[in-house]
């Protein structure tokens, strides 16, 4: 070794995130996602067995796009135990701040033959609110799409992580931020549609956003971005960086009086996942055409939980086949037994709170260690933080029972 | 706004020593001139009107070991909080070294400045390793992009194998801190201290739960490291304060009821009553 | 002795006015042919019958005076009344004539009719004259008011007509008058007499609707005063809906500042026990109607234990089959509860449809007392706000007055003391919750009273409720109280600018403001243990 570490290519590094066997998966599953799936849908004719319908692509396409989200949320749930009640905004903004674009590409060809997205011409607007300058512009969208939303999470990241604002407390703030969002999207005046949102887009870059060609590139790009997301996730969880962020996790007031600041551990993996949410938004609104202020509803930001939770937090590939699995259920439900759908879920919900910790992954992992021998290897699953209550081993009884004045005061209150 | 990460951290040899040799006070940065390396003046902290520290002062030379003894509640644990940034005091100053304003830094910025912190109850990263809890604790640049780039070269591989050295726990190195047991985790958390390199450590109750020879080498451990660093010792254990020596200081009701040699302060009547029965 | 002889004739006046017969003979006249006639046969009448007049005046007003046969009869629908004795005539006879009048008879029985009630010996019936005509009297009616006026005696009936006598001379010739008048109607609080005095400052074309100045400016004063007047009623009106909001806050949160304040669960199917509470009162509701149709008013009064029961026995079997293993794990509770509140909608839709259902305000909640003209406090407003107030005092004497209470503050604080001491804590926890969740099962029940009643009702409380206790501190009845109490106030009067939706968004992010810089809430909590 005789050049420092440190100089090595960060391609390279990242590269060296996964290990031989992630990088065949990888690659069988970029293989299918960039060759097969465009021969099977536009090559083989209908007929054909192998031919993947015009349904398999949308759904596939939406789902991908919810795995890249079920990574990020693992990233900051997972190893950052901080559980985000609020994905599923930057999700939305992503997907709106793409959707400009995406209605300005309608042109002419609205309802109303205007320059104006008809949600415009409808309100009665004589030109296009200031914020949707430059919306025309792919590459300015993209830019967008890359900083609001990050801004925004690092805005509220900021002021909430420095107040040291954590846990359940966290949570809720979240979920209220998105449901202010939600409502103020609801209005019209906002200017993003209110209630209707943005749809009947006609074009992507020119293209027909309706043709199989535009379908297939759109779903290798979510296949792509998927990927790409799991490379950084694996490389941010195996640096230096992941540990301390599991550390942050565990015993955040160790990691301080070490001389880390938290703040920036957490603003950073925060930001960098609403960003990750964000691209996602905007490689899934084309694909199914709609995006409207249901999309931040609470319940939406807390399914993604339950993804992750699902597959087995803290594993990343978990949130992939967690998104997958309750996906491809909920489709199937939603179309045979609708009325089964929230009794599923709630019990999903309870089930894998329960029963299963570290979701189908943990599992998995559990039933090839062999039942007997279950070994509490996996750092990075374990299952909870132990600062987050008081547990009540010896040392932290006598704590408590010994000088535990102030606290017995204040809760007598 | 820069809260995070702090001039100390910019500076390569902040621990040089170089402020002994002129007298060039530098902001934010470690003065040892005067031998105080802690100094509290006037500390009072109330919780709803309950006084957890009632202007205590207290002063702590360069390289010296002293004992802290007292009952429960009389603010042993508040004063820890004090010095290392978790509680804001009412009123009073608290200086480390004749610069760095205690009152004024963050956590983090305090533990760069250079004090460790043992707590009461050992907290160390129970899913890490034994091996990277010591690389965590490590002094280094300890931002976040740093730590994204950061890669383990040799020099650091040689501290951390001789602090598991020190703290007895090279064939644990690569088991979960959390499956280790009591007194093990208290030799960790010590272990980590040392890889933070501070001036000063605040230990309490440092070999609650240890062995009687686990307790004597940690003992001998602290009367090692004394001179070149400061150390607080928080302790109900007598036998232990009296095989540190040095000087013991009776916290009571928040403030200081008494100071000397251990003879001294067990000679002392008003200690005797606060401890009756002891 | 005046005192018994006044009594006596009171009672005398009363006696005849039950029994009252007006002389058939003073009544015949009303159906002679020509308007003068008639004219002078409601004179003769008036002074013959006085008050007894009334009835057949009115009738005569309404057109519905009729002959059958030699008889003056009103007819009132199907039913045919004697206009003399003003008894029902069974059977009814047949009408031969009806009594037709037109606008100049309908002019004269509007003042007599009004003169007849002005000058009545009932109070009642004068009070009622007073208010008519204060809003809407004519320049006509002017003569009649000065008599009225200088004969009533009542000052509530004499302001009234002061209001009138104000209205009917602003149409007066002489500027002194219309501005004494304007001056008068400026103590009003009516918006309808702002209206009235508003043309007056305005132009019409190039003049000024009203030509003299001083009448004006003193239109112009008294237009501010009645807005101010107009303005401290809406305030008082808004403030009375902010608390009105409070109170239905405080009963979504009520619950929930044990679950999570008091125990630190996380429950997001909170909102999904108030719908069980509100889907109580319906199901007593129908209870009601089926069995016992006659006390459906009180309906209400039993679906309060049912409410109760039916929530704290969800709850109890939330906490013994999931919570409870989920102890010291909030984030994995908020999802598990979260599961739960999807399962109960379900079942919520699959039992009673996905519809909203029908629950209905018993008599004694509906209506509304008038505080001030143009404010009206509903019934069902009040009586929830008491509600609230009296669930919260028994929560209070619960947690801080019973042995129960004393056991779960003493879990809430140190559960492993607790159980050494022999307190059964998991018992406890399970109580605790039920109690907990009881109480969203009450706020339900005031619920259904005011919102609607469906399957996803509960979703739209859940956000609230959490910010009423983040808001107001964990473990902190008391600042619940002010958290709500500051919401709903706060959320009433940004709606008076800026709308609901803006408004809604304001305070949430008021809040998140709020949280920056008080984490721990309204009322903090300090000390060492805090964190932990």
């Amino acid at each position: 070794m005789s050049s420092s570490p440190a100089r090595t290519p960060f391609i390279v590094r990242l590269g060296r995130s996964f290990d031989a066997r992630s990088w065949l998966l990888v690659g069988l599953f970029a293989a299918f996602a960039l060759i097969a799936v465009p021969v099977m849908h536009l090559l083989l004719p209908p007929e054909n067995p192998l031919h993947l319908s015009t349904y398999f692509i949308t759904l596939t396409g939406k789902i991908l796009c919810y795995a890249i989200v079920a990574v990020a949320m693992d990233l900051i749930w997972g190893y950052g135990g901080i559980l985000s009640l609020g994905h599923g905004l930057f999700f939305a903004l992503g997907g709106y701040t793409f959707g400009m674009y995406l209605m300005r590409q309608i042109g002419r060809d609205g309802s109303y033959q205007s320059d104006l997205p008809d949600f415009m011409v409808f309100l009665d607007w004589q030109q296009l609110p200031w914020f949707w300058a430059g919306s025309e512009h792919f590459l300015w969208v993209v830019l967008l799409v890359l900083v609001v939303p990050a801004l925004i999470a690092f805005i509220f990241g900021y002021f909430a992580f420095r107040s040291r604002i954590k846990g359940v407390y966290f949570s809720i703030i979240t979920q209220a931020l998105t449901y202010a969002a939600m409502l103020l999207f609801f209005r019209n005046e906002t200017g993003f549609g209110g209630n209707n949102g943005f749809t009947d887009f006609k074009r992507i870059l020119g293209y027909s956003i309706t043709a199989p060609e535009t379908r297939v590139v759109l779903f290798a790009l979510s296949a792509l971005a998927l990927i790409g997301t799991l490379l950084l996730a694996r490389f941010l969880v195996t640096s230096k960086f992941g540990r301390i962020l599991t550390a942050i996790r565990d015993a955040e007031s160790r990691v301080m009086f070490i001389g880390y600041n938290p703040l920036w551990y957490k603003l950073f993996v925060w930001t960098l996942s609403a960003m990750l949410c964000a691209i996602a938004g905007a490689l899934y609104v084309p694909q199914v055409g709609i995006i409207n202020p249901s999309e931040m509803a609470v319940a939406n930001s807390i399914e993604i939980a339950i993804w992750v939770a699902v597959g087995g937090r803290g594993t990343l590939i978990g949130a992939v086949i967690g998104a997958f699995i309750v996906n491809l259920a909920k489709s199937w439900f939603t179309v045979s037994f609708p009325e089964y759908w929230l009794f599923f879920l709630g019990t999903l919900f309870i089930v894998s709170t329960l029963w299963l910790p570290q979701g189908v992954v943990g599992l998995y992992r559990r039933l090839r260690a062999g039942v007997g021998r279950e070994t509490a290897g996996d750092a990075s699953a374990a299952d909870v933080p132990r600062s987050l209550r008081g547990v009540t081993d010896g040392v932290d009884a006598r704590a408590v029972g010994g000088e535990s004045l102030p606290a017995a005061k204040g809760a007598r209150a | 706004m820069n809260t995070g990460d702090l001039q100390v951290s910019d500076n390569p040899d902040w621990d040089s020593g170089t402020a002994e040799l002129g007298h060039l006070l530098k902001p934010g940065e470690l003065d040892l001139s005067h031998k105080v390396v802690l100094y509290l003046e006037d500390i009072t902290v109330s919780f709803d009107g309950f006084r957890a520290l009632n202007s205590l002062s207290l002063a702590i030379d360069s390289g010296e070991l002293r004992c802290i003894i007292g009952p429960n509640g009389a603010g042993k644990t508040t004063m820890m909080d004090v010095i290392t940034g978790k509680t804001r005091p009412d009123e009073g100053r608290a200086f480390f070294g004749q610069t760095l304003d205690l009152t004024r830094l963050s956590e983090p910025e305090i533990a760069h400045a250079g004090i460790g912190r043992k707590f009461q109850k050992p907290t160390i990263f129970e899913n890490h390793t034994v091996f990277e809890n010591l690389e965590l604790a490590m002094k280094t640049d300890k931002r976040v992009w740093r730590s994204l780039r950061a890669m383990l070269d040799s020099a650091a591989g040689d501290r951390i194998a001789a602090t598991l050295q020190t703290i007895r726990l090279t064939a644990h190195a690569d088991r979960l801190a959390g499956l280790l047991s009591h007194g093990q985790k208290q030799w960790l958390e010590i272990g980590m201290l040392l890889m933070q390199e501070p001036k000063l450590l605040l230990l309490d109750e440092p070999v609650a739960g240890m062995t009687d020879e686990e307790t004597e080498r940690t003992g001998e451990l602290f009367l090692s490291l004394a001179g070149q660093h400061s150390l607080v010792v928080v302790e109900h254990d007598m036998a232990f304060v009296k095989q540190l020596g040095g000087t013991v200081t009776v916290l009571h009701e928040g403030s200081v009821l008494a100071e000397g040699s251990l003879e001294e302060v067990q000679a002392d009547a008003r200690v005797i009553e606060v401890y009756l029965g002891r | 002795m005046r005192t018994i002889g006044f009594l006596v004739f009171g009672c005398l006046l009363s006696v005849s006015g039950a029994h009252a017969a007006v002389d058939p003979a003073l009544l015949g006249p009303l159906a002679a042919d020509g308007n003068d006639a008639k004219i002078v046969a409601i004179a003769a009448l008036v002074e013959g019958a006085k008050g007894e007049a009334l009835p057949v005046l009115k009738a005569m007003a309404r057109g519905s005076l009729a002959l059958a046969g030699e008889r003056v009869v009103i007819v009132d629908g199907e039913r045919v009344i004697d206009a003399s004795t003003n008894v029902e005539m069974a059977p009814p006879p047949a009408v031969t004539e009806s009594i037709g009048i037109n606008n100049r008879l309908r002019r004269e029985l509007a003042s007599t009719l009004a003169s007849l009630r002005l000058f009545s010996d009932n109070r009642e019936v004068r009070w009622e004259a007073a208010q008519e005509l204060a809003s809407g009297a004519d320049a006509e009616l002017l003569p009649l008011l000065d008599r009225a006026l200088a004969s009533e005696t009542d000052p509530e009936i004499k302001a009234r007509l002061q209001m009138a006598y104000a209205q009917g001379s602003l149409g007066s010739d002489d500027a002194t008058v219309r501005l004494d008048a304007v001056r008068l109607l400026g103590e009003s609080s009516d918006a309808n007499v702002r209206q009235l005095l508003l043309p007056l400052t305005e132009k019409r074309g190039d003049s000024w609707a009203e030509p003299d100045s001083a009448v004006r400016a003193a239109a112009g004063t008294s237009i501010r005063a009645i807005d101010k007047r107009l303005a401290f009623a809406e305030n008082v009106g808004r403030a009375f809906t902010g608390v009105s909001l409070a109170s239905i806050l405080l009963l979504a949160a009520l619950g929930l500042a044990i679950t999570y304040g008091v125990m630190g669960v996380i429950n997001m199917a909170h909102g999904e026990l108030l719908m069980v509470g509100a889907y109580s009162a319906w199901a007593m509701q129908a209870v009601f109607q089926a069995y016992l149709p006659d006390f459906i008013d009180w309906y209400l009064l039993a679906a309060i234990p049912v409410g109760f029961l039916a929530a704290a026995l969800v709850g109890v079997l939330m906490e013994r089959v999931v919570i409870r293993h989920l102890y010291g794990r909030p984030l994995e509770t908020l999802l598990a509860t979260w599961g739960i509140s999807l399962f109960l909608i379900q079942v919520a839709r699959t039992v009673f449809g996905a519809q909203n259902v029908e629950v209905a305000n018993p008599v004694w909640m509906a209506g509304a007392i008038e505080v001030l003209p143009n404010l009206l406090l509903p019934w069902n407003r009040i009586i929830i706000i008491g509600f609230s107030v009296a669930v919260l005092a028994a929560m209070w004497a619960i947690l801080n007055l019973s042995r129960m209470g004393m056991f779960v503050r003493a879990v809430t604080q140190n559960r492993p003391m607790a159980g050494c001491v022999g307190v059964p804590t998991g018992r406890i926890d399970t109580m605790a919750f039920g109690l907990g969740a009881g109480i969203a099962g009450l706020g339900g029940v005031a619920l259904s009273q005011i919102a609607n009643v469906g399957p996803d009702m509960g979703q739209g409380y859940i956000v609230d409720s959490f910010m009423v206790v983040v808001l107001g501190g964990v473990g902190q009845l008391a600042g619940a109280v002010w958290a709500a109490l500051g919401l709903g106030v706060l959320t009433k009067f940004l709606e008076g600018w800026t709308g609901a939706v803006v408004a809604k968004i304001v305070v949430l992010v008021i809040i998140i403001i709020f949280i920056q810089k008080r984490p721990q809430g309204l009322f903090a909590l300090k000390g060492r243990f805090v964190e932990s």
